[in-house]
């Protein structure tokens, strides 16, 4: 079925379809706050999304690992799959489905244990690791991994909440990726660092895509021009454009989208 | 797209670089205009000021270059942005030659004025250099009004300025083999005529950027092309080329 309805849409090769949302709406309260999304996102590509303050595209990010079951008055609707099954069905375990699909927020936000605990925490509760041994090589290979492996190694007892804000966020990406995930979604997680921890946080995205799905909020136009194959464009609730982020960048369809991103009154 | 920009200052700056090519332009079409009036007159005097303007054209090509790459680096210019930037820098690039190719003809000028005339050859040549002024003018116009048909007109009409060029490539062969005499003449007329020809082509190049700056692509279909004729000319044989 999911095969189907890929073909309609832009561009994308049904292979290589991680998650697939059709006709998605979101609203809070009476606030209709995602209106028809229907997009397709690759696997091992990283997809960028862009538009202003409230356009919806966090809202949509949240949907895709059911984080707005957390908020009350929120309600969902339409279909969103994940390799062509359906996340909302009632038999999917919101738990299990986030260990899948991992979330950096834009805020660092470690749990005030230490730093190994911090990053150890997903792969014991999911019980990946079957010895302490496996566990410190889950924890060395994802501290490396969030790029930050050589400023924490010789205290790694020491708490997380205590490094810099910088440091924290790649302790986050560090915590997010020790599950193996299979889609990280990336909610601005650049927007408290620096140009170097920024930079080593694009750098690790881009070596991700290797292996995983990203999906990247960001308010940087150039940092989604820099790290995304793929753009789409949000804009009051509704999905404008979705391409290629060299077309979206040289030659937008959308005169909303050549707005947005000219820095344009539109 | 005629929006302004949310930061007013981009506005300003990329308003200044298409201003700058637009005097640039104007430049250049004199430069065409005067240089084919003083090789008909045999003005030499006037050549002699064509040449030495002609370093306003640099001066204003590197001034552009710089200020694009100002834009480029202090702004990050995105979708039709980066096209103007982009089209501006070939642009000017493209007047920059036209500028050499029409300075060049003012130098031949000063060299032809002490030879016996060619009859009939300056004004042919003012006729093409006539063409390409107003293809150019029509170019530079379709840049402003971001007008692709215009463009696409301009490059079409290309076309003419190479037959012109190959019908007067006979002409000046058959003085030379009338006589010898001409040849000297004739060689200066027919680099000026190949000069203007490549202004033409430099023309289309620009209408090509035009093109690109409205729509977004290159146009992809070849324009017509008049360039095999020259190498059939009689008394050549063509197993000989």
């Amino acid at each position: 079925m999911m095969k189907d309805n890929v073909d309609e849409r832009i561009g994308v090769d049904a292979m290589d379809v991680k998650f697939a949302a059709k006709d998605v709406q979101v609203y809070y309260g009476d606030n209709h706050a995602i209106k028809d999304v229907s997009v397709d996102i690759l696997d091992k590509t990283v997809t960028a999304f862009i538009g202003p303050s409230g356009c919806g595209k966090s809202t949509f990010l949240r949907s895709l690992n059911r984080m707005n079951d957390t908020i009350p008055i929120c309600r969902v609707e339409g279909d969103i799959t994940l390799d062509g099954q359906d996340i909302n069905a009632p038999e999917v375990d919101p738990v299990q489905l986030r260990a899948k699909v991992g979330m950096v927020f834009q805020k660092p936000n470690p749990f005030p244990k230490s730093i190994y605990d911090n990053v150890a925490y997903g792969p014991r509760i999911h019980g990946l690791a079957r010895n302490k041994a496996e566990l410190d090589e889950i924890v060395e290979k994802s501290l490396r991994r969030g790029a930050i492996w050589d400023e924490v190694k010789d205290r790694l007892d020491a708490p997380g909440t205590g490094l810099s804000g910088g440091q924290q966020q790649r302790l986050c990406i560090a915590r997010a990726v020790a599950t193996e995930p299979e889609v990280l979604l990336m909610d601005e997680p650049c927007s408290a660092l620096d140009p170097i921890a920024t930079a080593q946080v694009e750098e690790l995205i881009d070596e991700l895509k290797q292996n995983y799905s990203v999906i990247i909020v960001t308010h940087s136009m150039q940092q989604a021009a820099r790290v995304s194959q793929k753009t789409a464009f949000f804009h009051l609730g509704n999905l404008v454009e979705y391409g290629d982020t060299t077309d979206i960048f040289t030659n937008p369809r959308d005169s909303r989208t050549e707005s947005y991103i000219t820095g344009r009154i539109g | 797209m005629n929006d302004p920009h949310i930061a007013k200052a981009f506005d300003r700056d990329l308003e200044g670089v298409q201003a700058q090519v637009m005097k640039m332009g104007g430049l250049v079409e004199e430069a065409i205009r005067e240089s084919a009036k003083a090789l008909k007159a045999r003005d030499v005097e006037l050549a002699e000021r064509i040449r030495r303007s002609d370093t306003r054209i640099d001066e204003l090509e590197d001034l552009i270059n710089t200020q694009c790459a100002q834009v480029l680096a202090l702004r990050q210019p995105a979708a039709g942005d980066l096209r103007t930037v982009l089209t501006v820098m070939k642009i000017a690039g493209n007047l920059e030659r036209i500028g050499d190719y029409a300075k060049n003809l003012a130098k031949r000028t000063e060299v032809l004025s002490h030879m016996q005339p060619i009859e009939g050859a300056s004004s042919a040549i003012k006729r093409m250099s006539k063409e390409v002024e107003k293809m150019l003018s029509d170019a530079l116009d379709a840049y402003v009004r971001r007008d692709a048909a215009l463009a696409e007109d301009v490059r079409h009409r290309d076309l003419e300025v190479d037959q012109m060029y190959n019908a007067l490539f006979r002409e000046f062969l058959t003085f030379m083999m009338e006589d010898p005499r001409n040849i000297t003449a004739c060689m200066h007329l027919h680099f000026i005529a190949k000069n203007i020809e490549r202004m033409g082509d430099h023309v289309t190049s620009v209408a090509d950027q035009v093109i690109y700056l409205a729509t977004g692509q290159f146009p992809d279909e070849a324009r017509p092309k008049d360039n095999k004729s020259i190498y059939r000319v009689e008394g050549v044989d063509e197993a000989e080329e």
